[in-house]
């Protein structure tokens, strides 16, 4: 039996390190976050003035509304690994569908921010917040682009069929990573919209 | 290894409308003026959002002692680097 | 009986080795192929970056810069740090022989992810690519890229920082592999326990790597985006703080220094014991301190950084953590130093090498107390004693031991024996020419000599052409071993499946291994230490 593709003998042990080998990507996810929140924490002690005056000229409305489609992208996740999980694959392509198409939305909210930002002379280097503000959201909305990705490519397996409620990793490993990106939102939101 | 009863979906969705409700307290919240306490809070109610996340949509709950390691020692490490440069950036 | 078994052979007596063709390569998601092409590719770097140091030690036979200007110097020592540390160092172990080792080491067929494997490879291919692409107008900032000259250099900053991002992924990947891979992997009877000491060093390699690696990654596209944006977390003008990029810069290059050293002493605890016939001495004690160091290793960036005007309370805390890390790492010497006590040692290559590495380690760790203390820091702080500690440590260090793993494991990797007559006339110029290189740096540093700079006050002289002569043996018993490795391949003795009478894994297969490693996965009923009893 040839060891090259890397299928383990044993379909347990494989869906287990997939889920290892994810949670240890996320893990590099927390520290890849973690220096542009050092960053933030480290300017907000310096200048707690500037960031009270600056982050008012964001939408916290606009904010709100991509938290609740963000959040809403991870129930539809949610609910596609439980369809898939009971063998439903047009189910899961549907609600992954749905997940790609409210991150859609969230980046479309993020495009209106981002330009009405620019159309007011506010750029990247404007001042500190502001270099936060678009570094943390471009890596994140950069995030938000490589999970669509993700998600259509899970799509298109179980359209090809290869996903069943025997085997169904691609989506819950996508699904996980889905989540940690709404999780780092959960706290961008507050971090730059809401705490004055 | 299929468990898809409906009982984590209704858990799915029952998360999901707590998270909603925590999205729109933090907001209202937010107009209020509390001084230091709005960052407190802000930040304690995002921490409860985040580990619903991580507790139910992403199964922490139920997981192993192991998958529980890999998930709070990278926060271990976040700590300390914010803590670290703080304590030279915060105190010269 | 271990060492018993016929070994595994197959195919044309080829084994993992017997395919044939560049898609067998490019496309192979065989652990051991992706090894090889880490450790030809690395070697390579190793070669590129010495003739650097080379050209740094002729120019510094005269106080003048007399060969190349001042410019061309700092883009020299620029690029020999950047190349050795990114480019040889930092992979050469883990992602070579780490590949090559670790699935056979536990028992298994490859790691967890073949396919991320190769792709970890070809992301470093791609991070060298650019990295090379921005030599058009090369660096001269050292490999620290301190801003805010490397913000305002007229070098290709920007290209470069996406190079070292693309390599920082790759060391990711990998150490994301072989945690997995050691967790999930481990054949029936494989309790951690059990394991080879290399593993465990690879375990804590591969944490730190996992850890630390994104913190500089995200601080090289920090510093891309107040190249491209201009935004200016580390400018002054704009409220930003230079320092803040060195304390993300070292949050992950102290750290990593550990992911250079822990592979190294893996391959030293296995290497001491076959050449004692004598179990190793403490393993439990020398597994956990790879833990202890990886993380007691994060602890302590900030001694890089006590001449930078950091709060008193930073330095204090800093430097008071840095003198523990000096606990875990006693602990290893103390007990490969118990091993060898009353053993029946033997001096093949391998084991020079593995001797050379405790001697040379415990110069260069020494050393860095007196860098790690506060008041002797202000005044060895860039000077020639960094130096001189650092290449004791990375290269006394490290090198020696990716030369004894290359060594030991040259006969397991390509079915052939190395000339030990040439391996130990190599070693001796090696060993020579790199103390004599190495230790007038830490007394012409002591007298403060600074680092950096092409021209230096004549009184340091002696010391700086005895140091040139040194690397030029240094360099010629690089070149026998070279030479050594090539005769080797193309006409070494065949070797048997293990040449060393030694117990882990590895040694049950043939010399090559066949691509599945094993027929049957093995079944561990005992540690590979046992030497020393009627079996081993």
């Amino acid at each position: 039996m040839s060891g090259h593709t890397g299928e383990h003998a044993d379909p347990a042990v494989a869906f287990e390190s997939a889920k290892l080998g994810v949670w240890t990507f996320l893990a590099t996810e927390v520290l890849l976050f973690g220096a542009l929140f050092t960053a933030y924490t480290v300017f907000r002690m310096k200048y707690p003035e500037m960031f009270r005056a600056e982050h008012a000229k964001l939408d916290r409305v606009l904010g709100a509304v991509n938290t609740v489609v963000l959040i809403t992208s991870s129930l539809m996740v949610v609910l596609g690994v439980d369809a898939i999980k009971r063998g439903k694959a047009r189910l899961l392509e549907a609600c992954f569908g749905g997940t790609i198409l409210l991150a859609a939305v969230f980046l479309c909210v993020k495009y209106v921010e981002y330009s009405a930002k620019f159309h007011h002379g506010i750029f990247p280097r404007t001042n500190l917040f502001f270099s936060i503000y678009f570094m943390l959201t471009g890596l994140h909305g950069i995030h938000v682009l490589l999970g669509m990705g993700l998600l259509s490519y899970v799509i298109v397996l179980s359209r090809r069929g290869r996903l069943s409620a025997d085997y169904f990793t691609p989506a819950e490993m996508s699904g996980l990573y889905w989540h940690f990106v709404d999780l780092v939102w959960i706290y961008l939101f507050p971090l730059l919209y809401l705490i004055g | 290894m299929a468990h898809g009863t409906g009982h984590s979906r209704s858990t799915g969705i029952a998360v999901f409308v707590a998270l909603v409700l925590l999205t729109a307290v933090t907001v209202l919240v937010s107009y209020v003026d509390l001084g230091l306490m709005n960052a407190v809070v802000a930040l304690l109610i995002a921490s409860v959002k985040a580990s619903l996340v991580a507790l139910f949509f992403m199964h922490l709950k139920g997981e192993s002692r192991l998958v529980w390691g890999f998930a709070l020692v990278p926060i271990a490490f976040l700590a300390l680097i914010i803590f670290g440069t703080l304590a030279d950036t915060m105190l010269r | 009986m271990p060492g018993d078994e016929r070994p595994e052979a197959g195919g044309n007596g080829r084994g993992y080795l017997g395919e044939r063709g560049w898609r067998s390569w490019a496309f192979t998601l065989d652990h051991k192929r992706i090894g090889a092409m880490y450790l030809w590719t690395t070697t390579v770097f190793f070669l590129v970056g010495g003739v650097f140091a080379l050209l740094l030690r002729l120019e510094l036979l005269s106080p003048q810069a007399r060969y190349f200007s001042n410019h061309t110097y700092n883009i020299f020592f620029t690029l020999h740090g950047a190349m050795m540390i990114f480019l040889f160092i930092i992979p050469a172990i883990p992602s070579g022989l780490g590949n090559f080792f670790i699935p056979l080491h536990i028992g298994a067929r490859d790691v967890a992810f073949p396919r991320l494997n190769l792709a970890s490879y070809w992301v470093f291919a791609a991070g060298f690519l650019v990295i090379i692409g921005s030599l058009v107008a090369p660096m001269d900032t050292g490999w620290t890229f301190y801003t805010p000259y490397s913000a305002k250099s007229a070098a290709a900053v920007t290209t470069l920082s996406l190079g070292i991002f693309l390599i920082g992924m790759s060391s990711i990947l990998t150490g994301l592999n072989f945690i997995v891979t050691i967790h999930k992997l481990r054949a029936p009877g494989m309790t951690w326990h059990r394991l080879p000491l290399f593993i465990w060093g690879m375990y804590a390699t591969s944490i730190i790597q996992v850890i630390a690696t994104p913190v500089v990654g995200v601080t090289f596209l920090l510093l891309a985006a107040e190249r491209v944006f201009g935004v200016g977390f580390f400018d002054p003008a704009k409220g930003g703080d230079p320092v803040l990029f060195q304390h993300f810069f070292w949050f992950y290059s102290h750290p990593v220094v550990y992911v250079m050293i822990l592979p190294a002493m893996g391959i030293v605890s296995e290497v001491i014991p076959v050449f004692s016939r004598k179990p190793i001495f403490g393993y439990n004690a020398i597994a956990y301190s790879s833990l202890a160091i990886a993380f007691i290793g994060f602890l302590v960036w900030g001694h890089h950084m006590f001449t930078s005007a950091m709060s008193p309370l930073a330095n204090a805390i800093f430097s008071f953590l840095t003198f523990f890390v000096a606990v875990p790492t006693a602990v290893k010497v103390f007990n490969w130093i118990a091993t060898l006590y009353r053993g029946s040692i033997t001096f093949e290559s391998p084991m020079l090498y593995a001797l050379t590495f405790i001697f040379l380690f415990i110069v260069g760790g020494l050393t860095g107390p007196f860098l790690g203390a506060l008041a002797t820091n202000v005044q060895l702080h860039d000077t020639y004693f960094v130096v001189a500690h650092f290449h004791y440590t990375m290269m006394g260090g490290t090198v020696m031991g990716f030369f004894a793993g290359l060594h030991y494991w040259f006969p397991k990797m390509t079915g052939r024996m190395l000339n030990e007559r040439a391996a130990r006339i190599a070693w001796a110029l090696i060993f020579v020419g790199f103390n004599v290189t190495f230790f007038t740096m830490f007394v012409v540093g002591t007298r403060g000599m600074p680092r950096r700079y092409a021209e230096y006050l004549p009184k340091f002289q002696v010391e700086n052409v005895i140091s040139t002569i040194g690397s030029a043996v240094l360099a010629a018993g690089i070149l026998v071993m070279c030479w050594n490795f090539l005769q080797g391949l193309r006409k070494g003795d065949p070797a048997p499946a293990n040449p060393w009478r030694a117990l882990s894994l590895e040694w049950r297969t043939a010399s090559p291994p066949d691509t599945e490693n094993f027929h049957e996965v093995p079944v561990v009923t005992d540690w590979p230490y046992g030497y020393g009893t009627p079996k081993a």
